[in-house]
């Protein structure tokens, strides 16, 4: 069967690429479009790894088909950081050492950047539910659901 | 050893590949990729046990866009030979038939061929065009029935070892085991309460988040090249190396980042299958696997049955212990069942011990490491017993196990007499912690269960280089698997008496640095942060040696104190000191390129103790387990980054919390695996949790120059008994079968009920 052509934006520029009707976003993120940073931990919507925001919606890459893609706004870990600036998140994830092994590490903050566009002021028990698609086998989630915690506040300071 | 203080051990600086981490530039297995590479796929078997009659592979060999296959025909026998693979052993026999089945499949999934094709779609039509003809053969899941006469036997060769006279029958028990010290039956004699019980465990999956990946790519002049996402990349070249009949030097692999391994990825499933499609179709070849495939053919941890009886006087002194475990190795034998029988008292000065066990094999997946391999599975049984005792004398059960806690000189019943080790510390700790003194609120129950860890050191090679302008990169060879490298980096600035940011720790491949034993046994930190630390002193001989020579002085005439070198003795205040930069910009002058060099057999695993705290609800209708407060308390030896030891006891407990209430592997009467993805085995999500404290206990190792000991095990033994005296007190029953999942639990609860309501 013939290709799709697709045309859409990813991390802020304009992206094209020809898939299988088959094709999920995370497979040609990574196998075509070399966007390595988002993970496969199951290809089936239980973990989280894959976790990219479509038209700022949390969404996991594995479940979602390529030609989808289509007009659309697609942000992945690669477009967090600006320049040579790390998001805060990303810092605080460093800081608090949020991270053991690294690989759920980019859907969590992916998902934890959603969370603070969706609700800049959560409760711990808000992240803990809004995270809770997202599986981490290191950290215990503590340092993770701390990290978050202390980003919102001082992102609320600097706004406030 | 006296408290030390330190410039840089101990203190919390980013780590050296956080950047990288949190920007999706790190690589792990599944993100290398090579022009014109393949895709290799596995085929597995449907069924539990069958005997292999033929496979035809020719029309997948037909199969355009197919450029090889393979299945056990490509790979040489193996002879009866025990090897070491991280914390467990492994024969080369049943290596070489568990990454490829030779005259039988042995579970369902047991992989039976191999392919590499042009595209993924492509390799998995081929595996359809696979022919296999099996007669199935009659099955067995189940520790206790694969025990018992005219169970289905897996290997016809397999006669009990350990057992006298030598059976002549095969058998699938692979192996007994025992050890003791004293007298069991005058110990039992002597005590006043005794308390028996039966205890079982599921099989879990250590569950790290990144499938097993591999890109093989081999050479015309027979040099191989591999990437690997590993705990021990060593351990992949050899098992390369056995399994393909390739020399050692020829093959060079290199590690990927690690998504998460805790014993899983201590050994080979793809790697030599991508080797020899590699050679095969002259092209490089990538293999992922899926997480159904990790879930039906690779790890778990195993089930097993626990029988523990402890004898103890009216105040609480334990006087006798008697232990007996049967513990499922999967299909080929090797389960944890040393560990799981040695660390089962370990905790306790007990004068009567006697400890048994089987290891069985079955009709699942070969069993791999995981965590603190066979110790969580004792210590359910020992610690929920414990707890019994600690009821039945209406003893606080911290104080029970301070009467009878190890101490340094006690003499374990495995053998080995204790240094110095934390566990009244840790105890101390405990109770004395802000959790243990709060008053447990209104419909919440408090658990308390204590584990213990040996840790290992072993073999550590590493080299410290400096550069023209001062700065120094530190080699060494183990996988950073959850933050080795810091801790690695901190103890190299506080050696040196440098800055942390002139230190950058990288991690070598196969070829480019001495061998390294596995990154696991809670070794890295120790074992090779001796290395680092002795490649760094070998370092600072020879930068004192160019100190001595720029000044003509003698070399006992220099020492090295805060990154520069300074005239001792008759010297002082003659010469200016010399910093690390000074020395390096010269180096051309006094000698060439300045480096050190460690080479170790690392003794003196420093062995560590946890004791963890729950605070914990349980829902009387639906029987689900609300926790509340959690703390875990542990000898760390010294926290040379406290965060990322923090991290281990947080993850630890959480694995364990995990293991003692939800995780299992759930199989149908066919044999086949019900729950091989992750919605339906399930592992602890944020949602289920609180925070998880932490309390360090800080007793230095002292055989480790910072008093080192291992911490990323110890932290998963304590959990499931925790969790299980917490949930005994909280609903008075008490439950002997893992996992307290909502159903099992429930139902417990609901046998129960009929006699709460007659009392």
């Amino acid at each position: 069967m013939a290709k799709l052509h697709v045309s859409t934006t990813i991390n802020g520029e304009p992206a094209e690429f020809l898939c299988d009707v088959s094709q999920t976003i995370l497979d040609v993120l990574r196998d075509q479009l070399g966007l390595t940073g988002t993970k496969e931990g199951c290809g089936s919507g239980d973990c989280g790894a894959c976790s990219i925001t479509l038209d700022d919606r949390l969404i996991c890459g594995c479940l979602m088909l390529a030609a989808e893609a289509e007009g659309r706004r697609i942000e992945t870990i690669e477009g967090m950081a600006k320049g040579d600036r790390l998001h805060a998140l990303q810092k605080k994830f460093i800081e608090f050492a949020a991270l053991q092994c690294g690989i759920c590490t980019p859907g969590f903050l992916v998902a934890s950047r959603a969370l603070l566009a969706h609700n800049p002021d959560p409760s711990e028990t808000e992240i803990r539910y809004w995270l809770a698609g997202n599986l981490c086998r290191c950290t215990g989630y503590d340092k993770i659901v701390r990290a978050v915690m202390e980003v919102a506040r001082d992102m609320r300071e600097t706004t406030r | 050893m006296s408290k030390q203080t330190y410039k840089w051990i101990g203190t919390r600086p980013d780590r050296p590949d956080g950047a990288d981490k949190v920007t999706g530039r790190a690589r792990f297995g599944a993100d290398f990729n090579m022009p014109g590479q393949l895709v290799g796929k596995v085929l597995r078997s449907p069924h539990a046990h069958a005997r292999i009659r033929s496979i035809d592979t020719s029309a997948a060999e037909a199969l355009p866009g197919v450029k090889a296959v393979v299945t056990s025909k490509d790979f040489p026998e193996q002879a009866n030979l025990i090897v070491p693979t991280g914390e467990m052993q492994v024969n080369l026999r049943d290596v070489t038939r568990n990454v490829m089945a030779r005259e039988k499949v042995l579970y369902e999934s047991h992989a039976v061929a191999a392919v590499a094709a042009t595209t993924d779609a492509i390799a998995s039509a081929a595996l359809a065009l696979i022919k296999v003809e099996y007669d199935v053969l009659p099955h067995v899941i189940d520790v206790t029935e694969a025990m018992q006469e005219g169970a289905p036997i897996l290997h016809d060769h397999l006669i009990t070892d350990g057992v006298e006279p030598r059976p002549t029958k095969a058998s699938n028990i692979a192996k007994r085991i025992d050890n003791a010290k004293g007298d069991i039956d005058a110990g039992f004699a002597e005590a006043e309460v005794v308390i028996e019980r039966s205890y079982t465990t599921q099989p879990v999956h250590q569950g790290y988040i990144e499938p097993h990946a591999t890109l093989a790519s081999a050479s015309e002049d027979g040099q191989i090249q591999l990437w690997s996402t590993t705990q021990g990349h060593f351990q992949v070249r050899g098992f390369c190396s056995r399994l393909l009949n390739i020399e050692l030097s020829q093959i060079r692999v290199t590690p990927t980042e690690i998504g998460g391994g805790f014993g899983g990825k201590t050994v080979v499933y793809l790697e030599p299958l991508a080797v020899r499609l590699s050679q095969k179709s002259g092209k490089p070849v990538k293999m992922v696997m899926s997480r159904d495939e990790v879930f039906r053919a690779s790890g778990p941890a195993p089930g097993a049955t626990v029988r523990v009886k402890i004898g103890a006087k009216r105040d609480g002194r334990i006087v006798a212990a008697d232990c007996t475990i049967a513990m499922q190795a999967g299909a080929f034998p090797g389960s944890p069942i040393g560990p799981a029988c040695w660390t089962s008292f370990a905790c306790y000065d007990i004068a009567n011990v006697r400890v048994v066990g089987y290891d069985v094999v079955s009709n699942r997946p070969k069993v791999a490491a995981y965590r603190a391999p066979g110790a969580p599975i004792s210590a359910w049984g020992v610690e929920s017993t414990l707890d019994i005792l600690a009821q039945e004398l209406r003893m606080d059960p911290i104080d029970l196990r301070l009467k009878n806690a190890a101490k340094k000189g006690t003499k374990t019943s495995y053998g080995p007499t204790f240094d110095t080790i934390g566990f009244v510390e840790t105890l101390e700790a405990a109770k004395s912690s802000a959790h243990y003194r709060s008053k447990v609120k209104p419909g919440m129950a408090r658990g308390v269960a204590a584990g213990f860890w040996f840790n290992v050191g072993a073999d550590s090679s590493a080299a410290a280089h400096v550069a023209e302008d001062g700065t120094v990169t530190i080699i060494s060879g183990n996988p950073d698997i959850g933050g080795s490298r810091a801790s690695l980096a901190l103890m190299a600035a506080e050696e040196l008496g440098i800055d942390y940011d002139k230190v950058r720790p990288v991690i070598a491949d196969t070829s480019s640095i001495g061998f390294n034993f596995v990154t696991g046994g809670s070794r890295v930190t120790f074992a090779t942060g001796l290395a680092v630390v002795n490649s760094v002193r070998d370092m600072v001989r020879e930068l004192k040696g160019r100190a001595a020579k720029t000044w003509g002085v003698d070399v006992e005439g220099v020492i090295w104190e805060n990154g520069q070198a300074k005239p001792a003795g008759s010297n002082v205040g003659v010469f200016e000191p010399l910093t690390l930069a000074q020395l390096a910009a010269t180096a051309g002058k006094t000698g060439g390129p300045i480096n050190g060099h460690a080479q170790l057999n690392v003794q003196g695993a420093g062995p560590g103790f946890g004791v963890h705290i729950v605070d914990l609800a349980v829902d009387q209708e639906t029987a689900i387990v609300t926790i509340d407060r959690y703390t875990a308390v542990q000898d760390v030896g010294t926290a040379i980054h406290p965060s990322y030891v923090e991290g281990q006891l947080q993850g630890g407990a959480v694995q364990g919390i995990g293991w003692a209430l939800n995780e299992e592997y759930i199989y149908n009467a066919k044999g086949k695996l019900e729950n091989a993805g992750f919605l339906d085995y399930r592992i602890p999500v944020a949602s289920d949790l609180p925070m998880i404290e932490t309390i360090l206990v800080e007793v230095p190792n002292p055989t480790h120059p910072y008093g080192v000991r291992g911490v990323g095990e110890v932290p998963i033994v304590p959990p499931l008994a925790t969790m299980g005296n917490a949930i005994a007190r909280a609903t008075g029953v008490r439950m002997t079968d893992l996992p307290m999942s909502p159903p099992r639990l429930s139902a417990a609860l609901d046998a129960a009920m009929p006699r709460a309501a007659a009392e």
